[in-house]
C-alpha cells in the first residue's frame, strides 16, 4: 500500500539518517526543500507573520543539520523529529519560555517495564496507523485534533473558535484520541 | 514503579502540539520522566505532528533561502554545556531540576502554617507552579478551585476522596472540586502543583486563612 506520499515521506527519514555519518549538503538540501516551506506554513497557521515564519523556518532547518546526529530512525520518523524541533523553536524565539522535556539520559527516568521491541519499521508503521486513525476521524474531532496544534491556549482558544462550550472540546478530543488508540493498539494502558 | 494518576488525555495533547503555557508543560514533562505509559501517548502526539507537518501545503520562500541556510552550515553552533547535577538534586526529574537552582534548601520557601510551606518556581501569568512541603500527618485545610490545580507527587504521598497519591502520580482537581488532602506515610510530602487561578479555602479556618495564604 505503498504511494507516492509515503515513498516521500520513508525517503525523507532515510535521508534524515543517513546525515548522522555523513554530513552531505546535497542530502540537505533535499529535506530542505520538503520541509521548510512546510515549517513556514505550519507557523503561518500559529499567526506568526510571513517574515518571522521565514526566518524561522530557515532556523529550523539549520537545527536540523545541527542536530542530525541525535536523529535516531527507531524513534521517530523525519517528520515527527522535525516537526519538535519546529514546535520547540518556536515556543523559545516568539513565546519567549523554555520547553520542559524529559532527557532520555536521565538517571531518575521510571524506565518502561516491558519496552516494545523498538525498530525503524516498528516506527514507520506506528506512524502510518496514526496516520490512517486521523484520516478516520470524524469531522468534529478531527477540527479539534488539528486545532490543537495550532493554538497557544489549547482548549479555550479552540472552543471560542469554534462557538462550542469547553467542555465538547475536551470531550471531542479524548474522544479523538480514545479512538486513535484503540486503531493502534501499542498504547499505554 | 509507573503511576496510577495520570494527566488528562486533552492536557497530554496540548503538550505534545506546544500549546501549554510552560508552568503546566513543567508539571507534564515531569510527569513523562516517571510515567512510561504516558510518554508512549506524547510519542504518539508527536507523530501526529510529524503527519500534519508533512500533509501541510508548502508555502513560497525566499529565493535565496536555500543558498543563505547552506551558507550557515559550516558556522559553529552555540554550545549549551550541560550543567553537573548537583547530588542533592540527582532524585528529581531533569525537566524540574533546572528550576530548582543548587538544591531545594535554596529556594524561596514560605511557611503557610504549621508543617506546610510552599516555594513558587515559575509565574507564567498564565499558570503558577510551586512546591509544596507538607510534614507527615497534616491535612491541608478544604480548598476549592477557581480554576485547575494539579498536582505531583514528588516525594511520600496524600490522598484526598478521590484515591491515594504517591510519586508519579497527578492529582487533578477543578472548579467543582473540592478536596481535603491528607499527607500519609511516614515521610514528608512534596509535591509540584500548578494552578491556573487563586486556590480558594472553604470551612472556618480555610476562610481565616485565606488572607494569608496568598494562594
Amino acid at each position: 500500500m505503498h504511494d507516492i506520499v509515503e515513498d516521500t515521506r520513508e525517503a525523507m527519514t532515510a535521508a534524515l539518517a543517513s546525515l548522522v555519518q555523513e554530513r552531505d549538503q546535497q542530502v540537505f538540501a533535499r529535506l530542505f526543500r520538503f520541509y521548510a516551506p512546510r515549517i513556514k506554513t505550519y507557523l503561518r497557521k500559529l499567526g506568526t507573520d510571513d517574515a518571522m515564519a521565514e526566518e524561522l523556518a530557515q532556523e529550523a532547518m539549520l537545527a536540523v543539520w545541527r542536530k542530525a546526529e541525535s536523529f535516531d530512525p527507531a524513534k521517530a520518523t523525519a517528520g515527527t523529529w522535525i516537526f519538535a524541533i519546529a514546535r520547540n523553536l518556536r515556543i523559545d524565539r516568539l513565546r519567549r519560555e523554555r520547553r520542559p522535556e524529559i532527557d532520555p539520559d536521565d538517571p531518575a527516568l521510571v524506565e518502561d517495564p516491558a519496552p516494545r521491541a523498538d525498530e525503524v519499521v516498528a516506527v514507520e508503521q506506528s506512524e502510518r496507523k496514526v496516520r490512517a486513525a486521523l484520516a478516520g476521524l470524524p469531522p468534529e474531532q478531527a477540527e479539534v485534533v488539528a486545532l490543537s496544534f495550532y493554538e497557544d491556549r489549547p482548549h479555550a482558544e479552540i472552543a471560542a473558535r469554534l462557538g462550542l462550550p469547553l467542555g465538547t472540546v475536551k470531550s471531542r478530543l479524548r474522544l479523538a484520541l480514545k479512538r486513535i488508540r484503540a486503531q493502534i493498539g501499542d498504547f499505554g494502558s | 514503579m509507573s503511576a496510577s494518576f495520570h494527566p488528562s488525555d486533552e492536557l497530554l495533547v496540548a503538550y505534545g502540539a506546544g500549546s501549554l503555557d510552560e508552568a503546566t508543560a513543567l508539571l507534564v514533562a515531569t510527569h513523562l520522566a516517571l510515567c512510561p505509559c504516558c510518554r508512549d501517548v506524547v510519542e504518539k502526539v508527536e507523530f501526529m505532528g510529524g503527519v500534519m507537518l508533512d500533509d501541510l501545503p508548502p508555502s513560497d520562500l525566499a529565493a535565496d533561502a536555500l543558498a543563505s541556510v547552506l551558507n550557515r552550515l559550516e558556522s559553529p553552533a552555540p554550545r549549551r554545556k550541560a550543567a553537573p547535577v548537583p547530588p542533592a538534586l540527582a532524585a528529581f526529574p531533569a525537566p524540574l531540576r533546572t528550576y530548582l537552582g543548587s538544591g531545594l534548601d535554596g529556594l524561596p520557601w514560605q511557611k503557610l502554617s504549621a508543617g506546610m510551606e510552599q516555594a513558587v518556581l515559575l509565574d507564567t501569568g498564565v499558570a503558577r507552579a510551586r512546591l509544596f512541603r507538607i510534614a507527615e500527618g497534616v491535612a491541608i485545610p478544604e480548598h476549592g478551585h477557581e480554576g485547575m490545580e494539579l498536582s505531583l507527587v514528588l516525594q511520600g504521598a496524600f490522598s484526598d476522596h478521590a484515591g491515594h497519591y504517591r510519586r508519579g502520580d497527578v492529582a487533578s482537581a477543578d472548579g467543582e472540586t473540592v478536596h481535603r488532602p491528607v499527607v500519609e506515610g511516614g515521610e514528608t510530602c512534596l509535591c509540584l502543583t500548578v494552578t491556573d487561578a487563586p486556590l480558594y479555602l472553604t470551612g472556618l479556618l480555610g476562610r481565616l486563612m485565606n488572607p494569608f495564604l496568598k494562594l
